[in-house]
């Protein structure tokens, strides 16, 4: 299977533990350069997804292709072609911000020209200048997360995948990353990105809202909100995903 | 006649740093007897730090709290055993069944689930069919469900809730406040803190924080309604570009994304000007730079636009950027 011009392309992609079925034959795509909200429950199978289509975890049945490549074969060619941020873990506390750009740069490969240019257009772009010599950890984390954002496109991925990147952080930088987001959009990387924030599940050109390991709505949200005859996000993922919050388990 | 109730928690200039960072700067608030109390803010706003002094587990530089009427720190082994703490990390015992470690908290306190069993009955009812199940087996939602049980085990006077929500969808997170409001009116005090902006509406009153500051302190539509500038929502199927020509658009005093609109303030508002000018100038600004489609209308603040407006900078970006918690 090849991309035939799509980012990301899953086709029942499926996978089982024993006899629990976290992710339930999911089909879609996204196409290059579109922001894709990637919205569910806790356990929904959102995360179990994602290292499927991160090459981390193999699929029990169905097929998925990012940035071109088949996740079951080509698994370290997408590991150099996608960027992954997360709100747990993105960048090392104990070396100063410079230094996490120049170790990413290292496990890249880039040349150094090349990881010499980028390093000063990010400084640049987030205003990060003058803190480039401080720890990553004594560094406020709204800084924090457009550096790890910043970081995660170092290598020009064409697809990049973030985890609740704005989880916990103040509504002015919660704005500012979302820009980040958009800028990162428009010169062609597509985004595939999690959040517990309804609002900005708006931000995003479509969405889909996966519920007990299946794929229940998916669209522009204007769209969906029109078609479901509700007025936020916030309203309809309540009403598909209610239903399976009684469950209790624990999955994704 | 019975005297009024005393404030449960009373904070009077508070003060703590960290290695010479600023976690609390001068907090004073005040919580009534039986009120839904919520600190909202982001990381760093100085919500644990506040919680951790109200639990006694840490005390304050400067400054003073009671909470029942018992100082913080005097009254640290009286006050113990009359409050309920959840912190925000999880901290039951994964290895433990549900079951297990609600018998655990109440054999600390001396006590048992069965004789405390009313109490706890609307929310172990929800738990009882997975009470045999590992804590670390259970989804976010139960987990947060079980730690709140365990902390109300032992009938205390107050509830302290340290970000209960946050990284739980938004479904668990409705059904963690619709309980909430089932131990408040049973006359429970509850403060309760989180970084989502849209729980306000859940709470008697709030109190906004950032980077150790109060900013406000009111019920959710007292705050909303202190918004000082007329406020717009802009829709246009460009939402980016649109946010860009406002950006350009002379009279903006501040232009934001929110939710599927955009949300705008006039530097004329509040003075001459009225509203209906003002949102068919800025209609006229965004058609002349080719957003046809746009549309303009005066809408009510919410506490985001607030806590945006009394914020300021975000961290990092004020002049000095070191010596402020993280």
């Amino acid at each position: 299977m090849t991309g035939s011009g799509e980012a990301i392309r899953a086709h029942d992609l499926t996978r089982t533990f024993g006899a629990f079925t976290a992710v339930d034959h999911i089909t879609f795509h996204v196409k290059p350069g579109e922001v894709f909200g990637f919205l569910g429950a806790n356990g929904a199978g959102k995360t179990t997804a994602i290292r499927m289509l991160t090459g981390l975890l193999a699929p029990s049945s169905g097929q998925a292709t990012v940035a071109g490549f088949d996740i079951a074969t080509q698994s370290e060619s997408i590991k150099q072609n996608i960027g992954y941020m997360s709100q747990r873990f993105s960048l090392y506390d104990d070396l100063t911000v410079r230094e996490n750009i120049r170790l990413y740069g290292g496990i890249y490969d880039l040349p150094l020209p090349d990881l010499r240019d980028r390093t000063a257009r990010i400084l640049d772009r987030l205003g990060l200048a003058r803190a480039q010599n401080e720890f990553v950890r004594a560094i406020p984390l709204g800084w924090k997360q457009k550096l790890a954002f910043s970081v995660a496109l170092l290598h020009e991925p064409k697809v990049v995948f973030l985890d609740e990147p704005t989880s916990g952080v103040d509504p002015v930088t919660r704005r500012q990353f979302w820009e980040l987001i958009y800028d990162a959009a428009h010169t062609g990387t597509t985004v595939l990105v999690t959040t517990h924030y309804m609002d900005e599940a708006e931000y995003c050109d479509r969405i889909s809202i996966m519920v007990a390991g299946r794929i229940e709505a998916m669209g522009a949200p204007a769209d969906l909100k029109k078609e479901a005859n509700v007025s936020s996000i916030d309203e309809l993922f309540v009403r598909l995903a209610r239903p399976a919050a009684e469950s209790g388990s624990a999955a994704g | 006649m019975n005297p009024p109730a005393p404030d449960a928690v009373v904070v009077d200039h508070v003060f703590k740093r960290f290695d010479g960072r600023v976690a609390l700067d001068d907090v004073s608030v005040r919580v009534g007897s039986g009120e839904l109390f919520g600190f909202i803010g982001p990381d760093g706003a100085g919500k644990t730090t506040l919680f951790r002094i109200l639990t006694t587990l840490i005390v304050p530089d400067a400054g003073s709290a009671r909470v029942l009427d018992i100082d913080v720190v005097r009254g640290i082994w009286t006050l113990r055993r009359q409050i309920g703490y959840m912190p925000g990390r999880f901290s039951l015992y994964p290895d433990l069944s549900v079951e297990e470690n609600l018998r655990f908290f109440a054999s600390v306190f001396g006590t048992t689930v069965e004789r405390e069993y009313d109490q706890i009955a609307p929310i172990y009812v929800q738990l009882e069919p997975f009470r045999t199940r590992r804590a670390a087996a259970l989804s976010g939602g139960m987990k947060q469900k079980l730690a709140l049980c365990c902390a109300l085990v032992h009938r205390p006077r107050i509830l302290f809730l340290d970000e209960p929500t946050t990284g739980v969808d938004a479904v668990s997170r409705r059904e963690f406040w619709e309980l909430l409001a089932k131990f408040r009116a049973g006359g429970l005090t509850i403060l309760v803190s989180t970084p989502y902006m849209d729980e306000a509406d859940r709470c008697d009153r709030v109190a906004l924080m950032q980077r150790g500051r109060i900013l406000a302190i009111d019920a959710p539509r007292a705050i909303t309604a202190s918004y000082e500038h007329p406020l717009f929502a802009v829709h246009a199927a460009n939402r980016y570009g649109a946010l860009r020509a406002l950006r350009d658009y002379h009279n903006t005093a501040s232009v934001y994304p929110f939710g599927e609109a955009l949300h705008f303030v006039d530097s004329r508002g509040g003075r001459d000007v009225d509203a209906d000018r003002i949102a068919s100038d800025a209609t006229d600004a965004l058609r002349a730079a080719g957003f046809t489609d746009a549309a303009v209308t005066q809408i009510p603040a919410t506490i985001e636009d607030v806590f945006m407006a009394r914020m300021g900078a975000p961290e990092g970006e004020e002049p000095e950027p070191r010596g402020h918690a993280a």
